[in-house]
């Protein structure tokens, strides 16, 4: 599913990683500043390695020695970043919408209704992002990034911006998305707890480097 | 005060259609200019942002001269149009809305440049995770979120046209009907005896012309917060 095999130097600070994963949910953990945030960028093409390969779903969307760099937006991925970044000017259904209409791609009824039930979005749809919580955000930014029909789905730290109970009411729809969606996640997080719950196989980072890879059993 | 006269309404509409025309025609140029100076590093920048303001610190004498040497019958690019696509500015309408359109660039840039330097870059970050080509971002995230800077920017570019007086008459003179804008106008009938009473009248249309703009321009500016925040 993903291949990572890359090394960058961002100033002082050197990242090199290594590994190959099959799991529905990757975990990255690690401290911050272990470099979660970089590889994360990295896989969805904001960053550049400066040598090394990157393989999604068997396609090669970097390749240094070959002169391959695929842009962000032809990767075909979903990213849900920490903060939501919704569109201020689209209303929920729009921002929903954004994906789709951006890649071409037909209007599937039935999976939209699916996503939007799973994630309990239907009633504020015709909202602003200005008028919704924090919780509500993140679970638009999720069904945004879903509807845009991804091949890998990123999540960089979704849960980092909200208080204890807001995690516990975003956490289960999270596992419900990797149970029912189908669609592959790479999920960064400093939080043991929730990628006890979330990860299948867990990428462990410290200072750049690749400290251990495995099942959910290396995060204790 | 008397009621205003035709030849004095002759000047305004003229004024109007000249401001109008500089400032529809400047404006894709000014975005994709505020864009440039916004969002690009390049080589010249400096240079580049220098010679947008320019017009606001160079006499407007020595514009309207250097237009008229460049754009004037016998001038290089002048020439060059008169004869390939029949487009002449020298003494006609068109140049005073070349002039108008260059004097009121600065003004019309610079709220386009901040308001796409307020836009988040992460929105257009987002945008391309989802799919979005450079250009596609640009069209719908940037441009729709930077509109109500563009727009105003559009109403201090035709704020500013609306008055300019140097350069024009500079270069286009100031002909009655087919160059006399409400200031030229002004100008002649404050030399002319019993002129006073006429030149007053346009003395009032500008002050509500140019209250207007910059009223009209700062509702846009508190629109663009109001966007930016989502609400």
């Amino acid at each position: 599913m993903l291949r990572v095999d890359i090394e960058k130097q961002l100033g002082e600070f050197s990242l090199t990683a290594s590994f190959a994963s099959e799991g529905r949910v990757i975990g990255l953990f690690g401290a911050s500043g272990a470099g979660k945030s970089s590889l994360i960028n990295m896989i969805a093409g904001l960053l550049r390695p400066d040598r090394g390969t990157i393989v999604i779903d068997g396609e090669t969307v970097d390749d240094t020695a070959a002169s391959i760099h695929v842009p962000t937006w032809r990767r075909r991925i979903g990213y849900v970043f920490q903060d939501a970044r919704l569109f201020p000017h689209l209303n929920v259904a729009q921002n929903l919408d954004y994906g789709r209409r951006m890649n071409g791609l037909a209007s599937d009824p039935a999976q939209h209704k699916r996503i939007i039930d799973l994630l309990d979005i239907g009633a504020l749809q015709g909202r602003r992002p200005g008028k919704l919580s924090g919780g509500e955000r993140q679970r638009v930014a999720l069904g945004r990034a879903l509807l845009s029909r991804p091949r890998l789905l990123l999540l960089d730290e979704p849960l980092g911006a909200l208080d204890e109970g807001r995690k516990l009411e975003i956490l289960p729809y999270l596992v419900r998305l990797r149970d029912e969606a189908n669609v592959p996640m790479v999920y960064v997080s400093h939080d043991v707890a929730e990628l006890r719950q979330l990860a299948t196989q867990i990428v462990m980072l410290k200072q750049g480097r690749v400290t251990s890879f495995g099942g959910v059993k290396v995060l204790t | 005060m008397s009621e205003i006269s035709s030849a004095e309404w002759t000047a305004i509409l003229l004024s109007l259609r000249v401001a109008v025309i500089a400032t529809l025609v400047a404006t894709p140029f000014g975005i994709a200019l505020a864009w440039l100076l916004a969002r690009r590093d390049f080589w010249g920048k400096s240079v580049l942002d220098a010679l947008v303001h320019l017009p606001l610190v160079l006499p407007p004498v020595v514009t309207g001269y250097l237009l008229l040497l460049t754009f004037g019958r016998r001038g290089l690019v002048g020439g060059f149009l008169a004869d390939t696509l029949g487009i002449v500015f020298a003494f006609r309408w068109t140049g005073a809305a070349l002039a108008c359109g260059l004097m009121s660039f600065p003004l019309l840039v610079r709220p386009m440049r901040l308001s796409i330097e307020a836009i988040d870059r992460r929105l257009e970050q987002a945008a391309e995770t989802l799919g979005a080509a450079p250009w596609k971002v640009f069209f719908t995230v940037t441009l729709p979120l930077a509109l109500p800077g563009v727009l105003a920017g559009m109403v201090l570019g035709f704020a500013k046209a609306i008055g300019e007086f140097g350069a024009t008459i500079t270069f286009v003179s100031n002909i009655p009907g087919e160059t006399q804008t409400i200031s030229s106008a002004i100008y002649s009938l404050i030399q002319t005896p019993d002129g006073d009473a006429a030149a007053g009248r346009l003395v009032i249309v500008s002050i509500v012309l140019a209250l207007g703009a910059l009223i009209a321009a700062e509702w846009f500016a508190r629109r663009a917060t109001a966007r930016l925040h989502g609400n």
